[in-house]
């Protein structure tokens, strides 16, 4: 999928965010950076600043999500933007023309950015394609392809506790075929010279050829924990064991659930990870979800400092703007 | 190049004495200090250790309250501001090194009150290099510079501190 190119203006400032593949060190770093600066804005007796006054920013979600629309949300408020919320039932007709209709509606009402949540892979992209040249477009995650802002908020969950990148063994385990977070952290984990990423899970729940991005495949759970600093979890989504991809939820936990015994064999400063929301038994046992070792809870507060620097990075030094 | 022997620390001592009688004149107890990030912050350390006073220094970093913004957008690496206390019916002392057009000031203002309603702001700036756009004057000023167009004046530091005038 072409990202690269799209996603940048003429002086290699970020203009949409649609994925993390194709963003070089130096943009994932600055953003990391303008996200630790807005992170204490919500310490603040007034968690606002006066950024994005006046913008217009309408979250657009295809499909449902809780806690990426609420984080994006509150974002944009903490940056003084107003937000609006749609969701939008995708009903069977043509995608595409749907999709195009829905846009123009919307930038008839001058909108200046939209945050675009879709079951199709390719979504995001498609609709930067078609806006106008003053309206961005983030991805909140479309289909199998790509949540780039999700990852951006594991890497900076991760230097908050870890800055050392190059030092780390990493593990994203469960169904990475499905998941668009494991794609997005790959290449971000990646762009950031990661010392190993390690993929855990069945064997038909990864997809065939991925070693090609840089990863170590391992279908034993055991074997993927061992020695690593950080357990990326991934969400079993239940609709797979229908698909006969998997035998059973017990099964499932019995071979790739995340229990304390399974955690020692990874590194003693270990940090569990999950975007959320956790299937307690299945993929993570809860005292492990609950445990010192978990950051899950960090993710969530860290998603909205991380969309705030997405956001007022896009948003600030446009040509042309008064 | 520096073509004005300029001694930034005796300025900052007379500052200090001038702070004094203003503050005592204005009835304004207890104050607290607040530094502009970053050559701001230099003088309004020393400031603070002149005028005794014990409460630690606020940092301003006005990155997020600029009005060109959306012209010129992220500053990179912004230093997060840093209020260590409750600026609520307090005496604010805002520091600046420089004084131009006055937006710098007015920005911090905006956040100073973000924190809460302080009872008083006056402010302190070691040059006025005139040029205001706002009506924004100093309180008490080290010494007033009139620039030509295309001069420049820069604050160095912070140790030790160094006025410069450049021509661009």
């Amino acid at each position: 999928m072409a990202g690269a190119n799209i996603q940048l203006d003429g002086e290699g400032r970020l203009r949409h965010f649609l994925t993390t593949d194709g963003l070089d060190r130096r943009i994932l770093t600055e953003i990391l950076d303008h996200a630790e600066s807005f992170a204490v804005v919500g310490d603040r007796p007034v968690k606002k600043v006066p950024l994005l006054r006046g913008k217009t920013i309408v979250n657009l979600f295809f499909e449902a999500s809780t806690r990426t629309r609420t984080t994006f949300e509150i974002a944009a408020k903490r940056l003084s933007a107003d937000v609006q919320n749609l969701s939008v039932n995708l009903s069977s007709t043509t995608k595409g023309e749907t999709l195009r209709d829905t846009l123009r509606t919307l930038e008839a009402m001058h909108c200046d950015m939209f945050i675009i949540r879709h079951a199709s892979s390719g979504a995001a992209h498609f609709i930067a394609r078609q806006v106008s040249p003053h309206v961005s477009v983030i991805n909140g995650g479309d289909g199998r392809n790509a949540h780039p802002t999700q990852a951006l908020l594991d890497m900076f969950t991760i230097r908050q506790h870890k800055p050392d990148f190059a030092s780390l063994k990493v593990a994203i385990v469960g169904d990475v075929t499905h998941s668009r977070v494991a794609r997005s952290d790959i290449h971000a984990l990646k762009t950031l010279a990661v010392q190993e990423i390690r993929v855990v899970g069945p064997r038909t729940l990864i997809p065939a050829g991925i070693e090609t991005l840089g990863v170590q495949v391992f279908n034993n759970m055991e074997a993927g924990l061992k020695d690593v600093d950080v357990v990326i979890m991934l969400r079993l989504q239940r609709e797979r064991m229908r698909s006969a991809l998997l035998p059973s939820e017990q099964e499932y936990f019995r071979c790739y659930g995340l229990t304390e015994e399974r955690l020692k064999l990874a590194g003693e400063e270990v940090m569990v990870m999950h975007p959320g929301p956790i299937n307690r038994g299945i993929e993570i046992d809860s005292r492990v979800a609950d445990g010192e070792r978990s950051v899950i809870l960090q993710q969530v507060s860290n998603g909205i400092a991380i969309r705030m620097a997405v956001m007022a990075m896009i948003a600030g030094g446009k040509r042309g703007a008064a | 190049m520096t073509d004005v022997a300029f001694q930034v620390e005796e300025k900052i001592a007379e500052i200090v004495s001038r702070l004094k009688q203003f503050l005592a004149a204005q009835h304004r107890e207890k104050p607290l200090v607040m530094g502009i990030h970053t050559g701001g912050i230099w003088i309004a350390e020393r400031l603070r250790r002149g005028l005794e006073i014990a409460e630690p220094l606020g940092h301003l970093n006005i990155a997020f309250y600029r009005d060109d913004f959306s012209r010129i957008g992220m500053h990179p690496r912004v230093t997060p501001s840093i209020l260590p206390y409750a600026v609520e019916g307090r005496h604010i002392i805002l520091v600046d090194d420089v004084l131009y057009t006055g937006r710098t000031v007015r920005a911090a203002m905006n956040e100073i009150f973000d924190y809460g309603r302080p009872a008083s702001v006056s402010l302190a700036v070691l040059i006025d290099r005139g040029g205001h756009e706002l009506p924004v004057q100093a309180d008490v000023v080290g010494s007033t510079l009139l620039l030509k167009a295309g001069e420049h004046v820069k604050l160095l530091g912070p140790e030790p501190l160094v006025l410069e005038i450049r021509r661009s």
